[in-house]
């Protein structure tokens, strides 16, 4: 009994598969598309926040510092940042999320002028870190130097750290850059009460100037120090 | 965004669905079709048939593989056994000869307790040699083997011989079942098995079958006459005799309620040598048979029995790769982790915050999903032709588990003695006790 080639069958399997396919590719679509409204959602209202703050800044400048609010800004826009780098890794359409990414710059650059503005006015405890990297090349410095900042945010809650991409294409984070004179070939880089520092530094090194920046306040943070690492 | 491996991934995966989707449609199709009798039935006319058991080094199994023959239920006067020790160093020749006085080579037959029953001793010469020395003194018109590590239902034989009843079919198949099965690597296997009746079946509609497994399957006398014995065929003769069967267009059935138990191999051990073989043979059988490949005129098995088992192959060490990239990355991470801010310092936070946005819903997700859906349809659906319903175990479970973790390394490896030339030796592996012989009923 001779077999023969049944093509209409190979054919019905091939668009059935095909179906299927193009399901899995509608769905990856249709779920990237709602992260990136929640991340759109994020950002506007932490832009709200924002606005309020300064708002209520302004109006109650000159009576007391009592009531602004150390907002929960901080703790918002590092969640954001987190969902920002995971989505341009994770999320299909990366014009979108660069969008969102210059955004979310911006949006830094808001928070660090205004809370240092109500941290000078108001003498609250604070610290901050401007910090560039690069995603245009593979720098595991960088990588290194963003463990260390989690971890420093992580035991000191006043600290804020700012993270802007290096390449980003953002005429306020330029000026940032030109401010600062950081160069690409010294990244990573920080920023902490107007001194650069270039290249990798470990979590002993960054949390010394950490507490200078706190103004050697009384206080001391409850996690103990350990000189283990590095 | 997408990197070379995704297209590769992309590529595999669209044709391993296509693989499931291929088999779906044909039961969808042919459901109907699938003959599933209980309890005994009757022929209109019963055939002679002689089974061959060919037997090395198997003194604990082959008294029960004998006594199951004695016991089918077929008319014991059309029912003839030749049961050749191919030079066992055990006891297995004494076990035998309890069923008979021996027969020398160059002599005719003597009877003993037992009708129908001869019995020869060889110098060992390899399974093929063992059957091909059955298949001499061998004068029914029917003939099947059965490996003298498994156990034939009763009814398996009376079943078999209806679908003989169609002039055009050559040969028959049963369903190997994985007999009593202890731990979990066995489990594993029987879910494993019970999968390989329903692709069997598929295959058997569409005329592709590849294997005619050394547990019971029964030919025409014919086949061997006109094709010639049982060759070496590195060592899975029931692959060769099957492509060598659709080569000349004889068709290969399955009866999926002809049951026959075989024993599983028992450690990882085991299976990784048993699945190595079969492995090195799949691969040396396609290479020797590739004229077959994408030739028209030999239809399933040359456009996707063949095709789809080297896809298999291709697709299981892929992903193997893969996950072992994926790993190597993930510990390059944790050591920068380590080397940043070292061991004192914790991420907490970050670590553990549970957070649907980070929900993978890349396409390689969904696309994963859909292979892993159709991989339990196939297990449940081969499940429901053998017991008549869906019923998910945990066998399936570990069958997946397992398989994905152990099924690379016997593959490299299978891959690795064909680079080399390497034979696996059929006695070597009766030594370590290698409880089964080649039937791969899949790949």
């Amino acid at each position: 009994m001779q077999q023969q080639f049944d093509w209409k069958r190979y054919l019905i399997v091939f668009l059935i598969t095909l179906g299927l396919f193009l399901t899995a590719i509608y769905l990856s679509n249709y779920f990237g598309d709602k992260k990136i409204n929640q991340l759109k959602s994020i950002q506007d209202k932490i832009s709200i926040d924002i606005l309020s703050s300064e708002t209520q800044f302004s109006l109650l400048s000159e009576l007391s510092c009592k009531n602004v609010s150390n907002s929960v800004l901080s703790g918002e826009l590092e969640d954001l940042g987190r969902k920002l780098e995971w989505g341009e890794k994770n999320i299909g359409s990366g014009e979108e999320v660069s969008y969102l990414k210059k955004y979310y710059s911006l949006l830094e650059i808001k928070d660090y002028l205004l809370m240092k503005k109500i941290s000078l006015r108001c003498g609250t405890k604070a610290a901050f870190i401007l910090y560039f990297y690069t995603t245009a090349e593979n720098c595991s410095e960088c990588k290194k130097e963003s463990l260390v900042l989690s971890t420093l945010r992580e035991k000191y809650p006043e600290l804020r750290v700012y993270s802007f991409d290096y390449s980003i294409d953002l005429s306020a984070v330029k000026a940032m850059i030109n401010i600062y004179k950081i160069e690409d070939t010294k990244l990573p880089a920080l920023v902490i009460d107007d001194n650069v520092l270039t290249g990798f530094h470990s979590v002993e090194n960054l949390e010394s100037k950490v507490k200078q920046s706190f103004k050697l306040q009384a206080i001391k943070p409850t996690v103990k120090e350990s000189k283990t690492s590095n | 965004m997408i990197s070379f491996s995704n297209i590769i991934f992309y590529i595999l995966a669209f044709l391993s669905v296509y693989m499931q989707v291929f088999f779906l449609v044909a039961f969808f199709e042919k459901k109907n079709k699938i003959l599933v009798r209980k309890g005994s039935i009757e022929l209109d006319e019963y055939h002679e048939v002689t089974v061959i058991v060919p037997c090395y080094n198997e003194a604990t199994t082959i008294k029960g593989t004998i006594n199951s023959l004695l016991n089918l239920d077929y008319p014991k006067d059309k029912l003839k056994l030749i049961i050749v020790d191919d030079g066992s160093k055990d006891d297995t020749w004494q076990i035998i000869k309890e069923f008979e006085k021996p027969a020398r080579l160059d002599d005719s037959s003597h009877s003993g307790g037992y009708p129908n029953i001869k019995i020869f001793h060889k110098e060992n010469g390899g399974k093929y040699t063992a059957l091909n020395l059955g298949l001499k003194h061998t004068e029914t018109p029917f003939v099947g083997c059965l490996d003298a590590d498994s156990f034939v239902d009763a009814q398996a034989l009376k079943r078999i011989m209806t679908y003989f009843y169609d002039k055009n079919i050559m040969a028959v198949a049963p369903s190997v079942i994985i007999y009593n099965p202890k731990n979990i690597l066995q489990g594993a296997q029987k879910a494993e098995y019970d999968m390989a009746i329903y692709t069997k079946k598929m295959l058997a509609f569409l005329g592709g079958i590849h294997v005619a497994p050394g547990p019971f399957s029964i030919f025409r006398k014919k086949v061997f006459d006109d094709l010639g014995p049982y060759k070496h065929a590195h060592n899975t003769e029931d692959q060769e005799i099957a492509l060598r069967m659709q080569e000349h267009h004889y068709s290969i059935e399955h009866c999926p309620d002809a049951y026959v138990y075989t024993i599983a191999p028992n450690s990882v051990k085991k299976l990784y040598r048993q699945r190595a073989r079969w492995n090195y043979g799949f691969i040396r059988n396609v290479m020797d048979y590739r004229r077959l490949l994408f030739k028209k005129k030999f239809g399933t098995i040359a456009f996707f029995t063949l095709p789809s088992g080297i896809i298999s192959v291709l697709s299981v060490i892929f992903l193997f790769g893969m996950v072992t990239y994926g790993l190597i990355g993930f510990i390059i991470k944790k050591i920068l982790q380590i080397n940043a801010i070292g061991l004192s310092h914790t991420i907490t936070s970050q670590s553990f915050n549970f957070d649907l946005f980070f929900f993978d819903t890349e396409t390689i997700f969904f696309i994963s999903i859909i292979l892993y859906i159709s991989v339990i349809t196939s297990l449940l659906l081969g499940r429901s032709i053998l017991e008549g319903k869906f019923r998910f175990s945990f066998d399936m479970l570990f069958f997946m588990i397992i398989y994905s973790v152990i099924a690379p390394f016997w593959l490299l490896k299978a891959i690795f003695n064909v680079l080399i030339s390497k034979e696996s030796s059929w006695v070597l592996e009766r030594e370590v006790r290698m409880v089964k012989k080649p039937n791969a009923t899949t790949i």
